[in-house]
């Protein structure tokens, strides 16, 4: 594997950047220049990059779609959230109509966010395009077929001209899936959903979204952690606080900052990348869980460091 | 973990001392569960003297919460005093700040929880 892409990171419902929105942070940047003459355009974009992200970009927010990139011909993803859409523009934009490529999707499970992306993915229309979507529920097809259906939408599933193949994997056991090792581990969510353990050569990537840790049952816990072991890096759900986790939205399925550290730091993991931000999260919100985050990786330090970072839509990880 | 306890007037205030990791979470729960019958102690709140906790994982505060809801549904209180600087930090992580009366010290919490039990507090004190 060389390296993770994120193309969407938001979870539950896309969300947009305001006029509002872009203009508060023109108002910090222009403030962070004032008084300040820029050389060069490299030196304008070193300010820009030291304004941080909540002031000079976003973290996005397209729905989940992570595209890990093996080093081999075939794509290879995870869910299939709005953030499949741009990133299908670029495969067309890359490789033409004309050229047949293979895209690998596993799929968490099948929340509305996680499958909105697929009627606008548009190598999913063009014939010769290979796409193989994997998971663990059994009504995986009918959940595709079903958003695409009238009335919700207008181009009916079976108009979609790519040769497309669901195939059902079961936890416990290990697939071989493009050159990857894929193992997935059923998780506490409604409908439940899917953790994945991709390794290939000797990088191991886990993506664990819509997944409530709870660390009551020590049983429980263990196998998460024998699932995230020494992994590089861990694509975490930490759409909610831990107190919102354990009390008003308890049960509601997803996870926080604070059990994902602990989590990894027992499976000594290398890296934790927060995932599925809430969309109620504004720019500067998602930055303060990620700056307090690295703080309780601080707190609770033991061993080596867990590297600790925020995913945001068009985040790439290095392996 | 170390676990004392004691009642003043109609509030409990426990002590718990040491490091609240996942393993010490489960003695904490079974040290605080005694005291959250609250109808048959015959208190109306309980304070969680933090003053010698240095560290609190996920599961002890998961602890913290489940009496919470405990005492509430009986209609009493809950508050924690004299939280230690990297305590505090865990609290506000957390939000836990958000759900849980927090208050600098002991005699603070019980000012607000009951006069009877700030009375005795001082009476003691002096």
């Amino acid at each position: 594997m060389r390296r993770i892409r994120f193309w969407g990171t938001r979870g539950s419902l896309p969300v947009a950047l305001t006029a509002s929105g872009v203009r508060e942070k023109l108002i910090k940047a222009l403030r962070a220049a004032s008084g300040r003459t820029f050389a060069s355009d490299d030196a304008l974009h070193a300010f820009v990059d030291g304004l941080g992200l909540p002031v000079s970009g976003s973290y996005g927010g397209h729905t989940s779609c992570v595209e890990i990139e093996t080093g081999g011909p075939e794509y290879v993803l995870c869910d299939l959230g709005t953030g499949v859409r741009p990133f299908g523009q670029k495969a067309m934009a890359r490789h033409g109509p004309a050229s047949p490529q293979t895209y690998h999707v596993f799929m968490s499970h099948v929340h509305w966010d996680h499958i909105m992306g697929f009627p606008f993915f548009t190598p999913a229309y063009i014939a010769g395009n290979r796409i193989r979507i994997y998971g663990g529920h059994a009504m995986l097809e009918e959940a595709f077929r079903r958003q695409q259906a009238a009335p919700s939408f207008p181009v009916d599933f079976a108009a979609l001209s790519a040769d497309i193949e669901f195939v059902h994997l079961e936890p416990g056991r290990q697939y071989d899936i493009a050159g990857l090792q894929v193992r997935l581990m059923l998780q506490r969510h409604s409908g439940d959903s899917y953790g994945y353990r991709f390794t290939g050569g000797d990088r191991t990537v886990i993506y664990t979204t819509d997944s409530e840790h709870k660390l009551e049952d020590p049983a429980e816990t263990a196998s998460y952690v024998d699932f995230f072991r020494d992994a590089d890096v861990v694509i975490f759900d930490a759409m909610f606080s831990l107190s919102d986790a354990i009390s008003v939205k308890a049960d509601w399925g997803h996870s926080s900052n604070i059990v994902g550290v602990e989590l990894c730091q027992l499976a000594a993991a290398r890296q934790l990348c927060l995932f599925h931000h809430e969309p109620i999260h504004g720019d500067d919100a998602i930055a303060r869980v990620l700056t307090e985050t690295r703080r309780y990786e601080e707190i609770t330090r033991t061993g080596k460091p867990l590297l600790v970072t925020a995913a945001y839509d068009g985040l790439e990880i290095e392996l | 973990m170390q676990f004392s306890s004691q009642r003043l007037a109609d509030v409990v205030v426990a002590v718990p001392a040491g490091q609240i990791d996942h393993p010490n979470a489960e003695r904490l729960e079974q040290a605080l569960a005694p005291i959250l019958d609250a109808t048959s102690m015959g208190s109306s709140a309980l304070v969680l003297d933090f003053s010698r906790v240095e560290y609190i994982s996920s599961m002890g505060l998961r602890v913290l919460l489940m009496a919470a809801k405990q005492l509430r549904a009986q209609n009493a209180r809950i508050a924690v005093a004299a939280l230690q600087p990297v305590v505090k930090e865990i609290f506000g992580i957390a939000r836990f700040n958000h759900v849980l009366e927090v208050f600098p010290d002991v005699r603070a919490a019980l000012a607000q929880l009951s006069e009877e039990a700030l009375a005795a507090y001082d009476a003691r004190a002096t």
